[in-house]
């Protein structure tokens, strides 16, 4: 009998292990013998733990389980079945393509990867030249997944263009944004697919060493990345001669210090020479003098784990999904107050309507959508009369706001929009890095005003929008830059919220 | 009452930076090796890293104060780490953090009297369709309300 309990950690907070450990026990109170797989989470995170017993070659789904529910899912009496999981909807309704393995395969075992198409794609690209495997990846129309949503194929070419003793490739894993977790869940549940994306890219643009920078604030993916490079190692996908192609290829796991600016690239390159993770001014771009002043590809995960299917399948595989100049899937995540909360990968172009009110169920709490925030702490709230705008990167700036990471998080209508627009504020303070006078002194000045406007000062108003002006054209990077996306967004839209009355006081 | 451990031996921290000296950027890697044996970087550590490393102690002193997670003074004995962030925020932590911080009279970063827990502010663990989040030391745990962290508080001697 096999079974499948998750280890992913959002599994894991809402007690999978405690699920495992009742169904190894009423297990061999029943005489029966089970083999338990570790698998990732399919992303359904409001069915976790999700149990999945193999019948007649099928998964069953159970779940949310608990404990208690571990002799019932044995004896098949147990009343959260949920059927086949291939064929509930949240599953048949995605494209999974970078998320195909996810939840499905034992994270680390190599043959179990090989089986579902792992190492396909790389062996492909061995084969190839490095200036083809650039060319792949650029007609794909790949990119970057991280935010800023640069084009990775011409990034790589300026890498590979670039003259170099030694090149670096960078795993931008300081997944920070509130909403967003597709970096962690891809690492816990399919680590291998970022590795070999990581040697991908190093075969393209000659780079022989990489380093993910994998926050602290993940220590169930440090395990597993690490544990998933040492495997990678002994099975020569890593190392000098890279599945027997002559070609060298290493990484390293290099753990972050819970400072969110060090998710902007250049604050990341700093962190990982061991300094201060502040910003540097571009130009020079990192694809130039990056890592120790050498060349460097620096991608986000989801990035990286996208280019094993895109060799697997075929640049114009993945380029036939999509929406204008967005090629290919996003990776949404579904998070805050929604019934249905969770990873959903899906082809851009649905509407965030769609995806709040049909994919996700609305609100955990039963009360209408407020707001949805895009794109993480930097990113827009987005109002209901917004929730036609169409999921793609274009889209989405025309409509005031930004994709991001792709992470949605959902308010209800007892949020307070000038507290979340003061807690953007106070979030960008706490985490500036200080090079730069806009976002440093801003954000505080931002938390001052919005105090004052708090407590009836409607003649602040006006200098907020003004400050807000100064960080958005004056910020050397996406904090100061961007922490107007959110300020901005709840004033003009909820301007209710901000019609504070002057208490009565003296 | 609270024993104060031994000062590190000197022997022991010149091994911990020996073991990452060749590393390219060593010096995160160094910080964590520390914290992690000794739950802080100790002050008498800073003089062998810097020299280590050919930089000043200013500069040593600059890195470490960046970063959230490096201290130096040791932290209770087990780490609670709040989620502040947005999604959380979307599902009532806010108001769990502040409850909770209240029942242990201490404010963020604080500990508790009797050093068995010191409460951190966290912004995004990752877990943001099934918030409010904390952390326990290393252990993480999802949809927590008021029950669940007393527990958890319990468990650890708060």
């Amino acid at each position: 009998m096999k079974i499948y309990v998750p280890a992913d950690s959002a599994a894991l907070a809402l007690g999978a292990d405690d699920v495992a450990a009742a169904i190894m026990e009423q297990a061999r109170a029943r005489g029966l013998s089970v083999e338990l797989v570790r698998n990732g989470t399919r992303g359904m995170i409001w069915l976790e733990p999700l149990v999945e017993v193999v019948m007649d070659g099928v998964r069953h789904g159970f779940g949310p389980a608990t404990p208690d529910d571990a002799g019932a899912i044995l004896d098949g009496t147990c009343a959260k079945a949920l059927g086949p999981v291939d064929k509930l909807d949240w599953m048949q309704r995605q494209t999974r393509l970078t998320f195909a393995r996810c939840g499905i395969i034992d994270p680390l075992s190599l043959s179990d990867y090989q089986a579902h198409g792992g190492l396909a794609g790389l062996k492909r690209a061995i084969a190839m030249g490095s200036a083809d495997i650039v060319d792949e990846v650029t007609k794909s129309g790949l990119r970057g997944r991280g935010g800023a949503g640069f084009p990775t194929g011409i990034k790589w070419n300026t890498v590979l263009q670039a003259k170099a003793a030694q090149k670096y490739i960078v795993c931008n894993a300081d997944e920070g944004d509130s909403g967003t977790f597709a970096d962690r869940m891809i690492m816990e549940g399919d680590p291998f697919t970022l590795i070999e994306g990581m040697v991908i890219a190093g075969l393209g643009v000659d780079a022989t060493r990489g380093y993910v920078y994998l926050r602290s604030e993940y220590p169930d993916a440090i395990s597993v990345m690490t544990r998933a490079v040492e495997i990678a190692r002994a099975a020569g996908v890593l190392g000098p001669d890279v599945l027997g192609s002559g070609r060298a290829f290493d990484l390293e796991i290099r753990k972050g210090a819970g400072a969110y600016v060090c998710g902007e690239e250049t604050s990341l390159l700093n962190s990982l020479e061991g300094k201060r993770g502040v910003v540097r001014a571009k130009p020079p771009l990192p694809a130039l003098e990056g890592f120790l002043g050498q060349p460097t590809v620096v991608n986000n995960v989801i990035s990286l784990a996208t280019v094993p299917v895109i060799f697997e399948k075929g640049a114009q595989f993945y380029a036939d999904f999509g929406l204008g100049r967005s090629r290919g899937t996003v990776t949404l995540q579904i998070a805050g107050n929604v019934a249905r909360g969770g990873l959903f990968e899906t082809a851009f172009g649905m509407s965030l309507g769609d995806v709040v009110n049909d994919i996700a169920g609305g609100t955990a709490s039963g009360r209408p959508v407020k707001a949805v925030q895009v794109g993480g702490p930097l990113g827009a709230y987005m109002p209901v009369s917004k929730f036609d705008t169409a999921l793609g990167y274009e889209e989405f700036d025309a409509a005031g706001g930004l994709i991001g990471h792709a992470g949605l998080v959902v308010f209800d209508d007892s949020a307070d929009m000038l507290r979340m627009a003061r807690f953007a504020m106070e979030f960008c303070a706490v985490e500036s890095c200080g090079k730069c006078t806009p976002c440093r002194i801003g954000a505080v000045r931002g938390v001052e005003t919005i105090d004052r406007i708090a407590a009836g000062d409607g003649a602040a108003i006006p200098l907020l929008t003004d400050l807000c002006e100064t960080m958005k054209d004056g910020s050397l990077c996406a904090l100061g830059g961007f922490t107007p996306f959110p300020v901005m967004s709840a004033l003009t839209h909820f301007p209710d919220d901000f019609a504070r009355v002057k208490e009565a006081a003296e | 009452m609270t024993v104060s451990a031994p000062a590190p031996d000197l022997d022991d921290m010149r091994a911990i930076i020996a073991q990452h000296t060749h590393l390219e950027g060593p010096l995160l890697p160094i910080l964590h090796a520390f914290q992690d044996a000794f739950g802080h970087v100790p002050e008498s550590a800073t003089p062998l890293i810097a020299e280590a490393l050919n930089i000043s102690r200013a500069e040593l002193h600059g890195v470490i104060s960046f970063y959230h997670d490096f201290r130096e003074n040791p932290a209770g004995r087990h780490v609670l780490k709040i989620c502040r962030a947005e999604a959380c925020q979307a599902v009532g932590g806010d108001a769990l953090a502040h409850a909770t911080l209240r029942k242990l009279g201490i404010d963020w970063h604080g500990t508790t009297a009797n050093g068995a827990v010191t409460v951190e502010p966290v912004y995004c663990l990752g877990l943001c369709a099934c918030g409010p989040a904390a952390m326990m030391d290393d252990k993480v745990i999802g949809r927590v309300d008021g029950a669940k962290l007393d527990q958890l508080l319990t468990e650890v001697g708060a």
